[in-house]
């Protein structure tokens, strides 16, 4: 391709980083042919990431080289770049620090925070860096940003630190305090805050996990690990695909999608390439169900993959992992070597006839590549922007081909499905939502945590578990689910957690986000932190959302300052519409549900409160 | 292709038709004669559907859906004007007229008066940002605003070569230059969104000038851009000083002499100039596309000297 | 395969489709000395040996023949002369044809494979075939390989020249060739010429004319003494270019129609000013899928100029014949009258189909996308296709101690031969002229980028600023010929022509660079 690359050259530092990746440049002066680019292309955001963990930053003589490299045309890798929120485009120091500003963590003193880090090394840098275009350097040895949830809320507030360097450390942790950040921007390890980890009833789901024994391959096997790979074996894979599909197991990623139907529709495609995709994604504000499964217990989700693939006839595995989860990266690549090594993954798994394998990837900041279609992109090598369906992934997904995509917690559950049968898996929960699932309970509660319940629960049964409202203080609310989402009442708060419940309460269990409010947390500014969100997280592809969730800040922020433009009444006639147009229009699921959380506000609760006059 | 192309019945707006296996929802539309906007769709590029004012109600369908890329399948009930259709298409009106000028969007006037939008519900524009600013964007950050004022992309134009401006207050992010650089017809790769959300945008490697980018000057992108923001030097030279006037243009269709391909060029002609260089998008040679010659290289026949 | 062409700079828009195959999976390959951004885009390149394309073209063959890879039904079927030409590749193995053409023994192999394998095979040329002295012999073994491998007659296979200018294949086919009427019937057969002398009442020259090397060749020996160029630029364009306008003055009488004053035109005694036929006048062009099509009228011409058909019926007038045809169309007619190919194409239909590919017999007929098809047919319709073998040919000027590079010429993106269409227009990437060299001989000879050097053929020198450019290989370096106002290349070119073409070897000098 007659690419016209940058001419910095790469230091050595750079070069060495990126051939660590994609090994020693090839001889020859020439550029890869077009085949061969495209086969690389999958390779671009892993080469930014090596490239910045090892310099700091994209600095130009990297990027220019990482083109080289793989054929990709540097205007199209810096749209890539400049997609993801961790990846840093100007020159900064090689310590970073990442503050969670979200609404779980700024329930819990993230503001605090934020001031005693402005105070040591100025102000937010991504402020900074708007305030002075191409001027970012700054002669502190480190910097720091807000960040939106980094999955951490059961230890709020959170903050993600990262070194770059020849050894590079990243490390994500709760219970944050001016002197721990520091102490981790210096490079030092910084111990993880307690949290929570509790069943309700028979713990499927979070088994191993809580034996914390379960991230070696022998601890895992102990727990009794690799035995539903077994019984797939014996299954057969239309047996497996069969008790699935009895199972009524669903998607737990929010969108509740049979997964047996996924399953069966990928394994139609014979003779075709396939893959299986796990979505750890996770990075809706107020979930970290899935960190705390990959942290706790990796090789679940690798069984669960290879049991998917023997399923569907794929023989390639992706693991597409948040990239504010360094700790999940590390336990989840040993796990994959290991499992490798032991022949779980592989040509021949376990000697027969049977190959998968597994490759790890790593976003860099971007809430919307957990939208399935968004995530195949950023796989590929492009901007995480999702796609239109139809055609779903299902027929048309990674490369073109058709792929199975998973959430975390859906494919534990399929271990014990497949294990024990569908019959026994449904020995809990309610006849329309078979088994357990799991909750991630923060905001005011005395023990926030991953909660693992059997469907049916009532919601306040399981935040009476959680300990309730430190002080006992009354529920002013609940926000169930930021994405889908929609506030519960205090009068609600009876709903049962199963799907056929939130159903008829008009209300869905997304992805099991239960935050709690007492009167200390202010309805509107947390509405205001959700707008941003939104607006922070849109890819900006289509123009509902993309401006849409502009307005609908905008909007907010009037009624915050009691400006409301031609009256209240002109205002929410305009978020409902905004709203509407947003639901119907947009092309994904972020723009589609934008507004939901905030609609829902104004129809449950009283975000107004006192301004209302 | 096969040669017993099977066909496929739907119903749209209450009228059955039938169309041929693998056409789009537009298409089928188109044959009826039912009018459905467009802004990101054109006939030879690969429908991107962002812009979203094409779409319309399926039956059964959760949301809308986009008419321009949406396959027809047998037995659909697809309703062109409802309300949730028109609702969605005045938001969409709204949302682009509050934060881009598409005053030179053709058809963005009338199709306000249809659908009754009044993008200034939003509030009173946002002054336009200094240069550079839309640029240092970070994604996952903006600068929280007091609701005042509706965003809007308004910034300098960008002028850094003597055959096209870029007027980015005028881009409504509808992909099309960047197909057109890109896979669906130039393939040089000049130019991508960068960015996300709000301030995506298009930009070169580094928000580098286009005379020290990839760029090729082919002006594939002003060709398909339709709201103004990519437009010839000649022709935005001519509207600054008032002096561009339609009334006095006229557009004639010959062939570029630069080569033995046989392009097909549409002059457009003012006081004996030529002011701006298009192709049909439908013609077989060209597709739509030029190149740098065919599109700019004519000072030769209006008195310019070789130098 | 694209052979002796960089048809992304040269002809951008074929190579739109070129991409929009290889995206869907078609091979490229391309045979070029040069890395050329055409080269970029493909799947191989063969970086041939300046002037060794015969080699290479049977060296293709030997590996196809040798493994079986011919398409025998269509070789005995459709064509004639296959044993002479298996003969002849037979001497043409991989060791030999790689020596020859200094391409990898593999990238033979691969090629021949891909390309006689493929469903559907096709070889594009420009002028790296056809600027050369073994012009014909380049194309004949080209066409070889289409009958050796049945790639010829059939949709989506064949053998297609790129042209370079809009009617390049127009002028052939409407009769500017010294041995053709319009549609290429055959100046010296009697009854075609009957029917000629019947319609204008006037005997036509019952013997071919000369082709522009032998009306050099005639002016040298004072055979030739008046001129009439059209929309040619002779002085500056042809080869050897202190030869040529010596013989240009030399001349009794030139006279020059053309919308410039050229360097051709100060050298006139008379100058007409014409009109720019694309834009400033009506009539057709046709390309080079021998597509035509209509040319309009789209601004006036300035001052006294005039369209060229009204120019060519007054000068007519003045020699004592009038031409009749008071418009463009009216020309079109008489010349369908005349050519079968293109009685079919009246102005109405070629406006309605937007252009029609020649043979085109009546107003009927919707135009032929390929020709040759007849080969397919059973029995073969009319001459069966002959293999024509054809040996290589080294260039005629070697390198030696005191001459040590290959000088090859091209062209650039944005600029259009000598520069007198495209010279004027503010492109932003146009580079002055350079003398581009391989790092490696930048390095040998010490020189800097963008340093002044002299660069000497046996027939003149230039100065140029170097430029090292990693597409070329040592020894050979390329110079363009866009810019001869300041840089007049065409001084080191040789003029040594094809006799059956009569088109010089502006790809193959031998030149020595000096440091300033």
């Amino acid at each position: 391709m007659d690419l016209q690359h940058l001419t910095e050259a790469p230091s050595d530092a750079e070069r060495s980083a990126i051939d660590a990746l994609l090994g020693p440049a090839e001889a020859g002066e020439h550029g890869p042919t077009p085949s061969v680019a495209r086969a690389r292309r999958t390779f671009l955001l892993p080469a930014l990431l090596a490239l910045q963990n090892r310099v700091g930053w994209i600095s130009r003589g990297g990027l220019g080289y990482v083109c080289r490299r793989l054929g990709v045309p540097p205007a199209e890798a810096w749209g890539v770049a400049t997609f993801y929120a961790l990846l840093a485009l100007g020159e900064r120091p090689a310590a970073f620090a990442h503050v969670c500003d979200d609404i779980a963590c700024a329930a819990r003193g993230a503001e605090e925070l934020c001031g005693a880090l402005e105070q040591r090394f100025g102000p937010c840098a991504s402020s900074a860096h708007r305030a002075e275009p191409h001027a970012q350097r700054t002669s502190s040895s480190a910097a720091w940003a807000r960040s939106p949830c980094l999955g951490l809320c059961d230890q709020a507030p959170a903050a993600l630190v990262t070194v770059a360097g020849t050894t590079p450390v990243e490390q994500a942790f709760g219970g944050a305090t001016l002197a721990r950040v520091e102490s981790a921007l210096e490079g030092r390890r910084v111990a993880a805050a307690s949290f929570a980890l509790e069943s309700m009833g028979p713990r499927r789901l979070l088994a191993r996990a809580t034996a914390k024994e379960a991230v070696t391959l022998d601890g895992y096997r102990k727990l009794g690990g690799y035995r539903a790979l077994e019984r797939a074996f014996e299954l057969g894979p239309e047996g497996v695909r069969k008790e699935v599909g009895a199972s009524k197991l669903v998607g737990r990623g929010g969108a509740a999608f049979p997964t047996g139907r996924k399953w069966d529709a990928v394994a139609r495609h014979v003779g075709k390439q396939r893959h299986v995709v796990c979505n750890a994604d996770e990075s809706e504000p107020g979930t970290f169900k899935d960190r705390v499964l990959l942290e706790q217990d990796p090789f679940a989700v690798i069984e669960s993959m290879t049991i998917a693939g023997f399923a569907t006839g794929a023989t390639r595995g992706w693991i597409y992992l948040r990239g504010e989860y360094p700790l999940a990266a590390e336990r989840l690549s040993n796990a994959i070597a290991s499992a490798r090594a032991a022949g779980w993954l592989g040509a021949r798994i376990a000697g027969r006839d049977v190959a998968f394998d597994i490759e790890l990837r790593r976003g860099a900041g971007a809430y919307i590549c957990g939208e399935e279609t968004a995530l195949l992109a950023s796989i590929e090598g492009f901007r995480g922007e999702p796609r239109t369906k139809p055609p779903f992934p299902v027929d048309v997904g990674l490369f073109g081909q058709p792929t199975v995509i998973n959430n975390v917690e859906t494919l534990v559950a399929v271990l014990d499905v497949v294990r024990d049968g569908a019959s026994s898996y449904a020995s809990v929960g309610t006849p329309g939502s078979p088994g357990t699932k799991l909750f991630c309970l923060s905001g005011r509660v005395a023990r926030p945590g991953v909660y693992e319940v059997p469907f049916g629960t009532p919601l306040s049964a399981l935040i009476e578990r959680a300990g309730g409202v430190p002080g006992g203080k009354p529920i002013t609310g609940v926000l169930l689910v930021v994405v889908a989402g929609s506030f519960v009442s205090p009068k609600q708060l009876d709903l049962p957690l199963s799907f056929e419940g939130a159903r008829a309460a008009g209300t869905t269990l997304g992805s099991g986000v239960v935050f709690v409010m007492d009167d200390s947390i202010e309805l509107l500014p947390l509405l205001r932190r959700i707008a941003a969100f939104f607006r922070d997280e849109s890819c900006g592809q289509c123009v509902p959302c993309r401006v849409g969730t502009v307005r609908q800040e905008e909007l907010l922020a009037r009624l915050a300052r009691g400006a409301a433009r031609g009256g209240l009444e002109t205002e929410q006639h305009l978020l409902a519409e905004l709203g509407q147009a947003m639901r119907d229009a947009s092309i994904c699921g972020l723009g589609q549900t934008a507004s939901s959380a905030i609609e829902s506000a104004f129809v449950q609760l009283d975000p107004l409160g006192g301004k209302r006059s | 292709m096969s040669d017993a192309q099977r066909t496929i019945e739907l119903e749209i707006d209450g009228r059955k038709t039938q169309v041929p296996e693998g056409a789009t929802l537009l298409q089928a539309c188109q044959a009826l004669s039912i009018d459905v906007p467009t802004f990101c769709w054109a006939a030879n590029l690969t429908p991107v559907n962002v812009c979203r004012i094409c779409v319309v109600e399926l039956e059964g369908a959760r949301t809308l859906v986009p008419a321009c890329s949406r396959k027809a399948e047998a037995g659909m009930v697809v309703k062109t004007e409802s309300e949730r259709v028109k609702l969605s298409r005045k938001l969409v009106l709204e949302l682009l007229g509050s934060s881009v000028d598409m005053s030179l969007a053709p058809e963005f006037r009338s199709l306000a008066t249809k659908y009754d939008a009044h993008p200034e519900r939003f509030g009173p524009r946002a002054p336009r940002a200094p240069s550079g600013e839309r640029e240092s964007a970070h994604a996952g950050h903006h600068h929280v605003d007091d609701g005042a004022h509706a965003a809007n992309v308004a910034q300098p134009m960008k002028v850094d070569n003597d055959l096209f401006v870029r007027d980015y207050e005028k881009c409504m992010l509808c992909y099309k230059c960047v197909e057109a650089c890109g896979t669906d017809a130039q393939n040089t790769f000049a130019i991508a969104i960068a960015g996300r959300g709000f301030d995506a945008r298009i930009a070169t490697e580094l928000e580098t000038p286009l005379p020290d980018s990839a760029c090729v000057f082919c002006g594939n992108c002003v060709g398909v851009c339709p709201t103004g923001a990519l437009m010839f030097k000649a022709e935005s030279d001519l509207r600054d000083t008032g002096a561009w006037d339609e009334s006095k243009q006229k557009v004639t269709d010959t062939i570029c002499p630069y080569c033995g391909v046989g392009c097909q060029l549409s002059m457009r002609v003012q006081d004996n100039k030529i002011v701006r260089v298009t192709s049909p998008a439908d013609h077989s040679v060209t597709a739509g596309h030029l190149c740098i010659k065919g599109r700019f290289g004519w000072s030769f026949v209006e008195g310019g000297k070789p130098k | 395969m694209l052979w002796g062409s960089n048809a992304r700079e040269t002809h951008p828009i074929f190579f739109h489709h070129v991409l929009k195959a290889v995206r869907k999976g078609a091979r490229l390959y391309v045979v070029d000395p040069r890395r050329t951004p055409s080269a970029e885009w493909a799947e191989g390149w063969l970086q041939v040996e300046v002037g060794a394309d015969v080699a290479l073209a049977n060296g293709i063959a030997h590996v196809i023949l040798a493994e079986g890879l011919e398409h025998r039904e269509f070789i005995d079927h459709a064509t004639e002369n296959f044993a002479a030409y298996r003969e002849l590749v037979q001497r043409y193995d991989l060791a030999r044809t790689s020596r020859l053409t200094c391409i990898a023994q593999e990238m033979i192999q691969r090629v021949a494979r891909d390309f006689a394998k493929a469903e559907r095979a096709m070889i594009c040329w420009t002028l790296g075939i056809t600027e050369h002295h073994n012009a014909v012999d380049n194309v004949l073994s080209l066409i070889n390989l289409g009958l050796l491998t049945g790639h010829v007659g059939r949709w989506g296979s064949g053998l297609n020249p790129l042209r370079g200018q809009n009617n390049v294949q127009g002028g052939g086919d409407s009769g500017a060739l010294p041995h053709k009427l319009p549609g290429f019937q055959d100046v010296e057969d009697d009854a075609i010429r009957a029917r000629y002398d019947a319609l204008w009442g006037r005997k036509v020259p019952p013997k071919k004319g000369w082709h522009l090397t032998e009306m050099f060749e005639a002016m040298e020996h004072g055979q030739l003494t008046a001129l009439l160029v059209l929309g040619e630029n002779p002085a500056q364009s042809e080869a050897d270019a202190t030869r040529c306008r010596r013989l240009l003055e030399g001349l009794e009488f030139l006279l020059v129609q053309d919308i410039f004053r050229t360097r051709t035109a100060e050298m006139a005694d008379v100058v007409l000013p014409g009109s720019a036929s694309f834009c400033e006048a009506e009539g057709t062009v046709t390309n080079s899928e021998r597509r035509v099509q209509r040319v309009r009228r789209s601004i006036e011409p300035p001052g006294n100029a005039k369209d060229d058909i009204e120019i060519l019926r007054a000068l007519s007038k003045r020699l004592g014949y009038d031409l009749g045809l008071p418009n463009a169309e009216a020309a079109w007619d008489e010349l369908r009258l005349l050519s079968p190919m293109h009685h079919g194409m009246s102005y109405a239909r070629i406006e309605a189909l937007g252009g029609i590919q020649w043979p085109c017999p009546d107003e009927a007929h919707p135009g032929s996308p390929f020709l040759h098809g007849r080969l397919w047919e059973r029995p073969v319709r009319g001459a069966r296709a002959g293999f024509h073998p054809a040996e290589d040919v080294p260039p005629v000027e070697q390198l030696d101690d005191e001459f040590p590079l290959r000088l090859t010429t091209g062209r650039r993106l944005d600029s259009y031969n000598t520069g007198v269409q495209s010279g004027g227009y503010a492109s932003p990437r146009r580079a002055k002229e350079t003398i581009d060299l391989s790092p490696a001989d930048m390095r040998a000879l010490g020189l800097a980028d963008g340093e002044r050097v002299r660069v000497v053929s046996r027939r003149g020198a230039v100065e140029a600023p170097a430029r090292a450019d990693r597409g070329l290989k040592q020894g050979l370096v390329f110079m363009t010929l866009h810019f001869p106002e300041q840089v007049d290349v065409n001084l080191l070119t040789i003029d040594a022509t094809d006799p059956r073409s009569g088109t010089a070897e502006f790809k193959a000098a031998a030149v020595r660079v000096e440091k300033l």
